[in-house]
């Protein structure tokens, strides 16, 4: 995740001694390869090492999350959607798909964080138990980033409404309050728990002044000594001018109404009102958005982008966009007070508030782990066309980088990477070439994930990788001697020589056995059989057989004969074909023409006269050969026979 | 990164080469035991070795496979002068049954007078060719012109390189735009001050290899060159280990410009020149989209090279030993972390902080910084739904339902037999 910037990653590989001994790898689809070694050749090392470990090294942790694919297989539909978000959409209605788009993607950190806090609390060894806590407290940073981006950058709030989000992103975020909440109002008697007053400051320091009002009133009614003071600090709770969305009033007003409201606050705390009430001043003074009172409740606020939005609300809730950095840096230094250095988180929200995206997502890509956070991020931020107009260069750049990093470790797992495809998809540079390069390397383990792998090739126009991944899965057919899903395999990739190949193979076959395997295949080849002349002639051939199956021996004599003049068939078949058409001779009626038995003989003639004819097998093998030479004189026979017959059956007919 | 799993290799000697198969199911090994032992990859991810066998009378160098288009297929090289060509006979033999694989040799390629320093299969697209390079100087190119019979080998090409050879690369762009195109680099290390990486060049007129160019800024010795992938660029980018890791990018000077029939010229740029090594470099590697470039060196420790979307190179990520040495016969699997537990920083970096607070690691913690750790915050309630959209797990996103195409797609099954005529 260092690329942009930082420290390389070190990895560790146990048992391994990078003192005395070399390394030697090698790059797999998703992993690596390490292994001991010594690279200063010899012929014989002096040590033989004892116990040699080849190790596996993985790129990617979280893609083998169980929790975390779930967030990989939702915010992909989301992703994809908001590729699809119409252009044409301008103004309002865009941004407005643009923070549902976001909210969608919180939502869905939201879900696994859940469900990754369930994993935690019932895991059942310690250490798995922190490291899923610590997967928890990333997505919560993560959701908290993002809701900060989310409000700067996508909302683009303006002065007025900017402090309202910002007060829900702090009380969505720290959020022990309502667990204290809980646990005070179900005691018995709540103003006397000895969280009591932690409860009311929290609730004024995270402007849920209802609330806060509330618990004073039960205040009032349990010790009547102070419930003066409690109405009247009630009373200035209730009076705090905010903004409220379905309010017209107009910045100015709220202004002039609040300047009033905190000098009325202002004047009790003077007069002394709440004097006799350490608890209640204190938050008299909080509500002044007095610094000194809102450090003293540092625990409470537990960290300095909460003081910020507190700080803010009670002393200047109209604040501008332009004017948070200041306030920002302010309240840290104010909150570190020195004692600690910022930490990377500290510096991201640090970024957010000057506006700097790319600081942001630079920074983020450090600290992560994973690519999904960034990857999306910056997609999002890009259809914000906040990258453009930040005049970062390579904003569209930045994007396609980290959507080809996040796509990259995807297609490391086993299935995830059908996410991934979408990804690439929507890569206009470098996308579909890595995407090429990416989908030849899936195992095509089982035939239904080869099919699948080809859908996703075929939909994509990738005719290469179709071709070299029919072309894998008939070569691993052929070796494990299953001709049929050979032969579809090399028709699908279209292969000729292939196809010619696994023909030869069925001939030979069927001369061994005398039968045919894959009939259905082979039946039903269709316009596929025009790939090579060798496998229109199994087809035909195989055609010729159904005929003579289905008794139609004048079409399947004919054919047989246009399998030779035709040259369809090769020569070294064609003894075959005649000793094939013996029957049809030997028939009662006469099936070959006179016309037909010339041709027949003229075959068997060329065959047999020792025509020499290059690459063919020699003839001279058929006369040695005693079998064959009995088979020809048969044929010869029969022939003559046949051509007597027909002679007379034909001058017989014409003559009635 | 991480170590998802260790395996012990039960070679008994160095193991001097590693490689996976094309779709990293499968790998080889091979060793100055002078074997090569391949290894599968079960479906729950176990590693087991299905063959092992003696395969020269001399250290081997190096094993790579073809591309599974030609089957199973491995080529191997050796001290012993020879490479050899193998492939895996399926049988119904009792190997199968007891999980193991039969490999026989197809050819032994007995040209070289020399040791025999490397062995690469050219890319697919050329058919199935190979080529090998050895101390003689010599680079010599195979061809098995039947697919169907390894048993045929011709040498089609003996390129002189003038310097003993260490190791060569094919260039793996399509033979469309580019002519097939071998990097050559030398280990020689006597004083005469000679290039040590070439490059030749299919010439389709003479058909003979002819050199290219000679990258005259490299005078050590050569221990590694590889081409990366290209994705679809007009130039070439060649990595080199030698003293250092360097990387170059040929770009072709328009042909136009050059006297034609001749081989291509090429503009040459360093473009990334690293001695982080500190010393020797052997090996560099380029991941499998040519964006991460691997090297190893005499430090110990593999590191990662990549260009950032501004194009500048940087290291990305070490892998190095942790020291201790090995104890005992460790068997496989037995180092195997549960998965998703294989970040070990994380399990030391919990500071009991308050609650609410995202810590993040200090920056010299052992690089957790690539992590978030922190005590996890006490959780909140579920919050409210943001937007009416649903989480559900929505698998029909990993699903591309389309019914037809399925069942066209489907190849068609054996049938039984009918009895012929």
């Amino acid at each position: 995740m260092e690329e942009l910037d930082g420290e390389p990653t070190v990895t560790l590989i146990p048992g391994m001694n990078s003192q005395k001994k070399q390394m030697c790898f090698d790059w797999g689809p998703g992993e690596m390869l390490v292994c001991e070694t010594s690279f200063n050749k010899k012929e014989k090392s002096e040590v033989v090492p004892g116990c040699l470990l080849i190790y596996i090294v993985r790129k990617d942790v979280d893609v083998y999350s169980q929790i975390l694919r779930k967030l990989f297989n939702e915010s992909h539909g989301i992703f994809v959607g908001l590729q699809r978000i119409e252009e044409e959409l301008t103004g309002k209605s865009r941004k407005a798909q643009l923070v549902r788009v976001s909210k969608n993607y919180r939502s869905v950190i939201r879900a696994c964080m859940e469900e990754m806090h369930q994993v935690a609390i019932a895991a059942k060894d310690p250490a798995s138990g922190r490291q899923f806590s610590s997967q928890v407290s990333i997505l919560s940073a993560m959701e908290l980033i993002w809701n900060l981006c989310e409000i700067l950058f996508i909302e683009v709030a303006p002065a007025g409404p900017l402090l309202l989000h910002l007060l829900d992103w702090v009380r969505l975020h720290v959020c022990e309050v309502d667990s204290l909440s809980a646990d005070v109002l179900g005691s018995e008697n709540p103003s006397k728990h000895e969280s009591f007053w932690n409860l009311v400051t929290v609730l004024v320091l995270q402007g849920r002044l209802d609330e806060a009002r509330q618990m004073l009133s039960r205040e009032a009614d349990a010790s009547p000594t102070s419930a003066g003071m409690c109405r009247i600090l009630g009373d200035l709770m209730r009076t705090m001018p905010v903004l409220s969305p379905g309010n017209t009033q107009t910045l100015t007003e709220l202004e002039l109404k609040w300047q009033h409201w905190h000098e009325e606050c202002e004047r009790h705390l003077q007069d002394g009102t709440f004097a006799s009430s350490p608890h209640l001043e204190s938050l008299c003074k909080i509500m002044l958005g007095d610094e000194a009172a809102l450090l003293e409740q540092k625990k409470l606020l537990s960290n300095w982008y909460h003081f910020l939005v507190t700080r803010l609300l009670y002393s200047h809730p109209t604040v501008k966009p332009m004017d948070l950095y200041f306030y920002a840096q302010s309240s840290l230094d104010l909150f570190l007070g020195g004692e600690s250095s910022p930490e990377p988180l500290d510096n991201i929200l640090m970024a957010a508030f000057e506006f700097d995206i790319h600081q942001v997502i630079k920074e983020c890509s450090i600290a992560l782990s994973n690519w999904w956070f960034v990857a999306h991020l910056t997609d999002l931020l890009d259809h914000c066309k906040l990258l453009q107009s930040h005049n970062l260069y390579f904003g569209s750049n930045m994007r396609e980088f980290l959507l080809l990093e996040y796509a990259s470790g995807l297609f490391a797992h086993h299935s995830l990477w059908q996410l991934g495809v979408d990804y690439f998809d929507y890569c206009p540079e470098l996308g579909r070439v890595s995407l090429e390069l990416h989908i030849e390397r899936i195992p095509l383990s089982t035939e239904q994930k080869a099919l699948k792998v080809l859908r996703v090739c075929e939909q994509r126009q990738m005719t290469e990788q179709v071709r070299s991944i029919c072309k894998i899965l008939a070569m691993k057919a052929v070796r494990n001697n299953r001709l049929g899903s050979a032969l579809s395999w090399s028709i699908r990739a279209k292969d000729a020589a292939f196809a010619t190949l696994v023909s030869d193979r069925f001939l030979r076959d069927y001369c061994e056995r005398g039968c045919f395997s894959d009939l259905d295949l082979i039946d039903n080849l269709g316009p596929a059989m025009m790939l090579s002349d060798r496998l229109t002639f199994l087809g035909k051939y195989r055609e010729f057989h159904r005929l003579y199956g289905e008794k139609r021996f004048v079409d399947a004599a004919s054919l047989l004969l246009s399998l030779m003049t035709s040259q369809i068939a090769p020569r070294s078949f064609w003894m075959t074909l005649l000793t094939d058409a013996l029957p049809l001779l030997e028939q009662k009626q006469v099936i070959f023409s006179a016309e037909q038995t010339y041709e027949l003989m003229r075959c068997l003639e060329d065959l047999t006269s020792g025509k020499p004819v290059c690459g063919e097998p020699d003839p001279q093998r058929l006369q040695d050969d005693d079998v064959e030479t009995t088979k020809v004189e048969m044929l010869r026979l029969a022939l003559a026979r046949n051509l007597a017959r027909s002679i007379i059956k034909e001058g017989s007919l014409e003559g009635s | 990164m991480f170590v998802a799993r260790s395996i012990a290799a039960d070679h008994k000697d160095l193991i001097h080469d590693v490689s996976f198969d094309f779709h990293g199911r499968r790998m080889a090994t091979c060793s100055s035991d002078q074997s090569v032992k391949v290894w599968d990859k079960s479906e729950s991810g176990d590693w087991h070795c299905t063959a092992s066998w003696k395969t020269h009378s001399g250290s081997v160098w190096r094993v790579t496979w073809a591309h599974p288009e030609f089957g199973q297929v491995l080529a191997s090289c050796s001290f012993d002068r020879t490479a050899a060509v193998w492939e895996e006979i399926v049988g119904e033999s009792n190997d199968k049954l007891r999980g193991q694989s039969h490999w026989v040799k197809r050819t032994t390629l007995v040209d070289s007078r020399t040791s025999v320093t490397d062995v690469k299969f050219a890319p697919k697209h050329m058919g199935l060719m190979l080529a090998t390079c050895s101390a003689d100087g010599i680079v010599r190119v195979y061809e098995a012109p039947d697919v169907m019979n390894l048993s045929q080998w011709s040498l089609q090409h003996e390129i002189s390189c003038k310097l003993s050879c260490s190791c060569i690369s094919w260039n793996p762009s399509s033979s469309r735009a580019h002519p097939p195109m071998i990097a050559v680099g030398s280990d020689d290390s006597s004083p005469n001050a000679m290039a040590k990486a070439q490059i030749f060049e299919y010439n389709e007129n003479t058909r003979k290899y002819a050199k290219a160019e000679t990258l005259m800024t490299v005078t050590d010795p050569v221990h590694d060159i590889a081409f990366a992938p290209n994705l679809g660029r007009s130039f070439h980018i060649l990595a080199i280990a030698t003293k250092d890791v360097r990387i170059f990018t040929l770009k072709p000077v328009r042909k136009e410009l050059t006297s034609s029939g001749g081989p291509t010229k090429f503009e040459i740029h360093i473009v990334a020149q690293f001695d982080n090594h500190n010393s020797q470099v052997w090996r560099v590697s380029w991941n499998i989209t040519g964006t991460v470039l691997a090297s190893s060196g005499d430090d110990g420790c593999v590191r990662l090279w990549k260009a950032n979307y501004m194009d500048n190179w940087k290291c990305t990520g070490i892998l190095k030993g942790n020291g201790s040495p090995v104890s005992g016969s460790s068997q496989q699997g037995s180092s195997n972390p549960p998965l998703g537990s294989n970040v070990p920083n994380l399990q030391n970096s919990l500071n009991g902080s308050s609650a609410g607070r995202y810590f993040f690691p200090p920056l010299d913690s052992p690089r957790a910084g690539s992590r978030w750790s922190s005590y996890a915050q006490l959780l909140p309630p579920p919050p409210p739904p943001l937007v009416e959209h649903s989480c559900d797990a929505d698998t029909a996103n990993l699903q591309y339902p389309h019914p037809r195409r399925r069942s066209l797609s489907r190849p068609l099954n054996p049938l039984p037999e009918n009895e012929g005529v």
